[in-house]
């Protein structure tokens, strides 16, 4: 089986230089083009190769380029950002791909901005990931010195300018208009669309946002060809995936396998089952914002395809599993904590509606919730919902929570009944010294 | 036009505007917080919500944000859908977490968009039992009041603050559910349209602090229209009065002149009305006694006296005032003849209103209103300082930056609407913007190019700006490279531009700027362009007095030097103010009557041997006209206490008692109401003829009935003075006008002058504007905007003004010393106020860095200035703006600018020196 993406990053920890991803075949899809490949080729490629976003929405990336103004009359600059802001809870594939190929993504992003004609590119990097921040800023060094950024490429009059920017650090730099906003130095809130970054991003200009995975898989799908990429999948859309799992597994890990591999090979196969004494519950497939999956669902293809609108989504596919010793509606006021915290304050329900599920769910952890907190939990699954609020952070907030309702409400109800966590004796203690 | 579909009914709107101002101008009740008529959508507050469908088969539809949503033609919706009438009052109970339920103390209460759309959306009971956040207020200085915990997160305050007004000292800090709408630190808000904050903020977050300090409900408020007296540009407000106290001052929409804003000198100037120090009375001084206290007699004999000392005068000169009404100056040139009708400015004002006249009058250029400056797509500002001359104009080219680059947010057909993208594209470009002056504000930081150079200088840089963009014009003489390169780069900005706006004014006291101004606009119009102009003048009617005509100050002083007279009657007016002391004195001390009406005293008062206390602009009615030709009406809100009367009364009065009786009375002497000096002002001149027109004449009655100036909600009516007496009053006759003091009467639609104040059904905040507007942000509904008495001559050919200056050349020891006007400090009336008066800041010198290092002064040297007789003393200043070999002189208390620019030694002039600690 092939793994593009991690068949050669160093699993050491250690910096991967340029001589040596030269040596295993980098930047060797620059040939290509000074072989006369040209940018709406490019376009063509990856349209062919079924790319998919792998930031979370699995947006087609040949179909988000080809809202990119092209042309000699297009408004100039253009930029390219790499969404390298990694802060969905339980998701870690990009650092792995950052801190163990750090070229391979500087090699996608000369690709892809070459492909939309952008001439600037910014890495906005988590403020967190310092190792990634070090070797990132090492390998553009080290393109900068080899002419493959800043210098026009060899058969083309294309020139390409990278920069890395640490951001300061909030969840809603994730959201791409928001990390526009951030990028400009203006407060971190998403812009409303209609006009989208392609047309109007960074200050004003076309501007493409792409996830470091997605980006690292251009050098593969040019220097292969979009036939031989396709061929990697199970699914009807191309290429491998970054798979990840976490929680009460016997193996946790980051994986690369085939697109549309099943949630029960990736639990049984590679994270080698439950722990011992533990039960599955359920899993979130892709980070925090993603509904729960739970044993009815482990047979789907983990695809952006194969998953029901109405039972969830994949997500990021880097999944958190949800056991049978842990309380799940103390899981999902762990999640909510963290979203109202994040939330950042522009609109009304997110800013409001946030913080008071997490009150709720926090009474329910004490025992004190009644059944007029379920109803309102449920009002807030219903109106927290894409369109209602002004961009997607509400609406993935409350994935979770609208699914553990659906699974798990008889847990929120035993809550209210017992006057205390099931799960935890020490709530029960407290509330009969109150 | 678009038809949509709202709840299976069907109407025609604009299609260029978004959903949400669709149902409102439709009439439909449509909750909202964010959205702001003049300031777009961003989509924030999630309240106006409601279900779009796809078509007339779509029965399950999606909810969209109507701020958000384009009014396309077809477009289906529905307001009463359950699950949108759900969520709208879901968001309301959000927002509602938080607000404290402290509406009973609340300033805002009863005047409140939270309260209103909190009744509209049903959200009754509380379910959230949690604690409310709190917060930390500021002090804002003396205009805002800051509450924050009341914040429901909008947004508007710092969208208006920042992005509209060009704000820099408030923000908004934090996230999540702890977001905080304030100064970095305490402190007096900047920005010269804080006021503004009081009407954007939807509750009661910043409200009116000079409002709190006589605090009001909003519904106990008698009001009507006023037009801001304290600058020449004419706002329209509402001021409200209760118990005889003028409570507060708030923006009156006028689609053609200021729109949703004011400034805060408009705002908040108001409480000279309310001056413990008025007038109250007629007074009167024994005969040749200037010395001891004039003595309140009755209005009868003071009057009686008055009309004999004038039959006995030899002759009588009058003065008018450029801060009264047509209708007062009229009357007082009627009583005295137009030869001895002066007008109370003077040469130095007197030759440039005449200057701007003639350019108005015989030019092919017509004059901008304030909306048409704030289309203009390229500007020039010739020698003022607008931030603190005319403000609102300042914001209106605020907006005016941005036209050319809104074009890009055009081709991506981004609707103008849509703020926080259009801004997005926009980002920091500026459209063409060229400021000339000599002091540097922060409105320079958002122009194209500044020069910073002596009026004779930024002349020249007008004449060559129209001898680059037309041959015809004529040529500048000895020009420098960089005034070449530099006018030319205007020439061409102004060319390639769709609507260029050429401003200049009086306040540097140039004729030269003014003349190059109209140069450059006539050049532009030969160009086959379509320029307009802006002339900015001192004081709210000073246009209309220079249209009047009549002689200077110094022209009635000579008549009284000369004893062709000795009785002078003066009309509100200080005309120490306008002349140099020393000749005022002497004219004062020849003259044997003086007769002075106003309502404060100041040093003409001090004069006086019989002083008549007149009605201030909320206790009279009147006729102003603004800097652009525009004459607009102001109605009084109460009736004052005291022997106080509207000037024009005073006048009759004296009209009559020395007319002769024999003779049938004519002039002023035969008016009985203010409809009569309406006619009797029209008459005076031609250009007035239209002012008949400005606004709808007292008889008009609204099915059978007058206008009421008191809200349906006014309360304590019959409670109000029983303290003295339990039987309530009849209330006060009002011959004069078609509204009346008191509760009853018509209250439907009605010509917009006459809109007691804005009020709906459910609509009980500033936002039931929305409810006298068929297009939200277009024109009101019967709007009367004003009557524009001066209109260009299409066909004339201009003449060019052909008088170029020299160069500006510093003097050896000389400097030319230039008045910089303050938006505190520098108006009359404003200054009366308490909270204007803390705004005003010491007197200051400015001076070029290299001359102050000449005269070795530094930057907060205090020195003591010897000036016109006087000694002033002040602080210097070193500003990099201000030319070299020219000093900035800011204006003194009692002081007004007749007699700058002027010369002076300062080496010989600063007679004292000494160290600020």
């Amino acid at each position: 089986m092939e793994r593009p993406l991690t068949q050669h990053i160093a699993r050491d920890g250690r910096y991967r230089s340029l001589s040596e991803y030269g040596k295993t075949g980098g930047y060797r899809s620059l040939k290509r083009l000074a072989d006369g490949l040209s940018p709406q080729n490019v376009q063509r490629l990856v349209t062919e190769a079924g790319l998919r976003g792998r930031g979370g929405a699995g947006f087609p990336t040949g179909n988000k380029w080809s809202f990119v103004p092209m042309g000699s009359d297009a408004p100039r600059p253009k930029y390219l950002v790499a969404n390298a802001d990694e802060m969905e809870p339980g998701t870690f594939k990009d650092r792995v791909l950052m801190e163990g190929n750090p070229h391979g993504l500087v090699e996608g992003m000369i690709l892809a901005g070459y492909a939309v004609q952008a001439e600037v590119g910014f890495i906005f990097l988590r403020g967190e990931y310092h190792l990634s921040a070090q070797y990132l800023t090492n390998a553009i060094s080290e393109a900068y010195q080899a002419g493959h950024l800043g210098r026009t490429l060899p058969g083309t009059d294309f020139r390409f300018d990278l920069h890395l920017h640490a951001s300061a650090g909030r969840y809603i730099c994730g959201e791409e208009t928001a990390l526009l906003n951030a990028l400009e130095g203006k407060r971190a809130i998403p812009r409303a669309k209609p006009p989208y970054p392609q047309t109007s991003g960074l200050w004003g200009q076309p501007t493409v946002v792409q996830n470091v995975e997605t980006l690292s898989n251009l050098p593969h799908i040019i220097t292969h060809d979009s036939t031989w990429y396709r061929s990697l999948s199970r699914s009807k859309d191309g290429g491998t995936k970054l798979y990840g799992m976490s929680g009460r597994v016997a193996h946790p890990g980051c994986w690369e396998l085939p697109l549309g591999t099943t949630a029960r090979e990736l639990l049984e196969n590679h994270a080698g089952g439950m722990s011992d004494d533990f039960g599955f519950r359920g899993l979130l497939p892709g980070g925090a914002s993603t509904a729960f999956l739970v044993e009815e669902h482990l047979d789907l293809p983990m695809d952006f395809s194969s998953i029901p609108p109405q039972v969830g989504r994949l997500g990021t596919g880097t999944m958190i599993v949800l056991d049978d010793r842990t309380c799940p509606v103390g899981f999902v006021l762990n999640l909510e904590k963290f979203f109202a915290r994040e939330s950042c304050g522009w609109c009304t329900p997110c800013r409001e509606g946030l913080p008071w599920v997490a009150r709720i769910l926090q009474l329910f952890e004490e025992g004190r919730a009644t059944n007029d907190d379920l109803t309102l939990l449920e009002m807030h699954a219903k109106f927290l919902s894409p369109g209602h609020t002004f961009c997607a952070l509400a609406p993935g907030a409350v994935e979770p929570l609208k699914s553990a309702l659906k699974y798990f409400r008889d847990d929120f109800v035993r809550h209210i009944r017992l006057g205390h966590c099931p799960w935890n004796v020490q709530s029960k203690r407290h509330r009969i010294l109150v | 036009m678009a038809t949509i579909v709202v709840d299976n009914r069907s109407y025609s709107v604009d299609e260029r505007t978004n959903l949400l101002a669709a149902c409102l101008g439709a009439g439909l009740n449509l909750p909202y917080f964010c959205w702001h008529p003049a300031m777009g959508s961003v989509g924030a507050c999630r309240q106006c919500a409601v279900k779009q469908f796809k078509d007339e088969h779509d029965q399950r539809g999606r909810l969209v944000m109507a701020c958000m949503t384009p009014a396309s033609d077809g477009a289906r919706i529905s307001i009463d859908d359950p699950e949108a009438k759900a969520f709208r009052a879901s968001v309301v109970e959000w927002l509602m977490v938080n607000h404290p339920h402290d509406c009973p103390v609340c300033d805002e209460g009863g005047e409140c968009h939270l309260q209103d759309v909190t009744v509209m959306t049903g959200h009754a009971y509380r379910r959230y039992r949690f604690p409310k956040r709190t917060y930390h207020n500021q002090y804002l200085g003396p205009f805002i009041k800051h509450e924050m915990n009341r914040c429901i997160q909008c947004y508007r305050c710092v969208r208006f603050y920042r992005d509209y007004a060009g704000g820099r000292d408030l923000n908004v800090f934090g996230s999540h559910d702890a977001v905080y709408f304030g100064r970095e630190q305490d402190g007096t808000l900047e920005n010269e349209f804080s006021g503004n904050l009081v009407e954007v903020c939807p509750t009661g977050v910043f409200t009116d602090k000079t409002l709190f300090h006589h605090y009001t409900r909003k519904w106990d408020l008698q009001s009507a229209q006023s037009i801001c007296p304290h600058c020449s540009l004419g706002c329209n407000t509402t001021l409200g009065e209760r118990y005889g106290i003028v409570r507060r001052v708030v923006n009156r929409y006028n689609h053609q002149v200021n729109g949703y804003f004011l400034c805060d000198r408009g705002r908040f100037g108001y409480d000279y009305v309310n001056d413990d120090g008025r007038m109250r009375r007629a007074l009167l001084r024994p005969k040749h006694d200037r010395v001891s206290q004039a003595k309140p007699e009755g209005v009868s004999e003071v009057l009686a006296s008055a009309a004999d000392r004038l039959r006995r005068a030899r002759g009588i000169v009058g003065i008018g005032s450029p801060r009264a009404s047509l209708e007062a100056n009229v009357a007082l040139r009627s009583l005295v003849g137009p030869d001895r009708f002066f007008l109370g400015i003077g040469e130095r004002d007197h030759r440039l209103f005449s200057t701007i006249l003639t350019i108005l009058r015989t030019g092919p250029v017509p004059s901008a209103s304030l909306r048409e400056a704030e289309d203009s797509d390229a500007v020039l500002v010739l020698g003022e300082d607008l931030l603190n001359s005319a403000p609102r104009l300042a914001l209106a080219l605020l907006q005016s930056v941005r036209q050319q680059p809104m074009k890009r947010a055009d081709e991506l057909k981004i609707p103008r609407w849509d703020d926080a993208a259009v801004r997005n594209v926009v980002q920091g470009r500026r459209g063409p913007l060229f400021l000339a002056g000599y002091r540097r504000t922060w409105f320079h930081d958002y122009a194209t190019e500044n020069y910073f150079a002596a009026p004779d200088d930024i002349a020249r840089l007008g004449f060559s700006v129209a001898q680059s963009i037309g041959t015809d014009s004529p040529s500048v003489p000895n020009l420098s490279k960089d005034v070449r390169d530099r006018a030319h780069r205007i020439a061409e900005a102004l060319i390639r531009a769709e609507r260029p706006l050429i401003v200049a004014g009086t306040v540097s006291g140039s004729q030269a700027t003014i003349e190059a101004a109209a140069n450059v606009a006539w050049a532009l119009h030969l160009a086959g362009k379509h320029p307009r102009l802006s002339f900015v003048l001192p004081d709210c009617n000073s246009l209309g007095l220079a249209q009047l005509g009549g002689g200077i100050l110094e022209d009635a002083f000579q008549s009284v030097r000369h004893r062709k007279a000795d009785g002078v009657i003066v009309l509100e007016n200080d005309l120490y103010r306008h002349a140099d002391s020393a000749k005022a004195d002497a004219f004062f001390d020849a003259a044997q009557t003086v007769i002075v009406i106003d309502s404060f005293d100041h040093r003409t008062t001090a004069r006086a041997d019989i002083l008549l206390p007149a009605a201030t602009f909320p206790e009279s009615d009147g006729t102003l006209v603004n800097h652009e030709g525009r004459a607009q009406r102001f109605y009084q809100v109460f009736v004052p206490e005291g022997d106080i009367t509207e000037s024009w009364r005073w006048l009759r009065d004296l009209a009559r008692m020395t007319s002769d009786p024999a003779e049938k009375l004519s002039g002023a002497a035969a008016w009985q109401t203010f409809d009569d000096a309406v006619s009797g002002t029209a008459e005076a001149v031609p250009e007035f003829a239209k002012i008949r027109a400005v606004a709808p004449p007292a008889g008009l009655r609204l099915i059978g009935q007058k206008i009421p100036r008191q809200p349906e909600r006014y309360s304590g009516r019959t409670a109000m003075i029983s303290h003295l007496t339990v039987h309530e009053p009849r209330p006060p006759h009002d011959p004069d006008t078609a509204l009346a003091f008191s509760m009853e009467g018509h209250r439907g639609r009605m010509p917009s002058p006459l809109i007691p104040q804005f009020w709906a059904p459910g609509w009980n905040s500033n936002q039931a504007l929305n409810k006298y507007q068929d297009e939200i942000g277009g024109p009101l509904r019967e709007e009367m905007p004003g009557v524009r008495l001066i209109e260009p001559v299409a066909t004339k050919a201009p003449l060019w003004f052909t008088r170029i200056p020299l160069p500006f050349r510093p003097a050896y020891r000389r400097w030319l010393l230039l008045p910089l006007t303050a938006l505190f400090g520098s108006e009359e009336l404003s200054n009366r106020s308490p909270a204007i008066a803390e705004r005003i800041s010491e007197p200051f010198i400015s001076l070029h860095p290299s001359d102050a290092t000449r005269l070795r002064l530094e930057e907060g040297t205090a020195i003591e200035l010897a000036l016109q007789g006087t000694t002033c003393r002040l602080a210097v200043r070193l500003e990099s703006s201000t030319p070299p070999g020219t000093a900035g002189l800011s204006l003194m208390h009692e002081m007004g600018f007749a007699q700058l620019p002027t010369w002076v030694d300062l080496t010989e002039s600063i007679k004292a020196e000494r160290r600020v600690a």
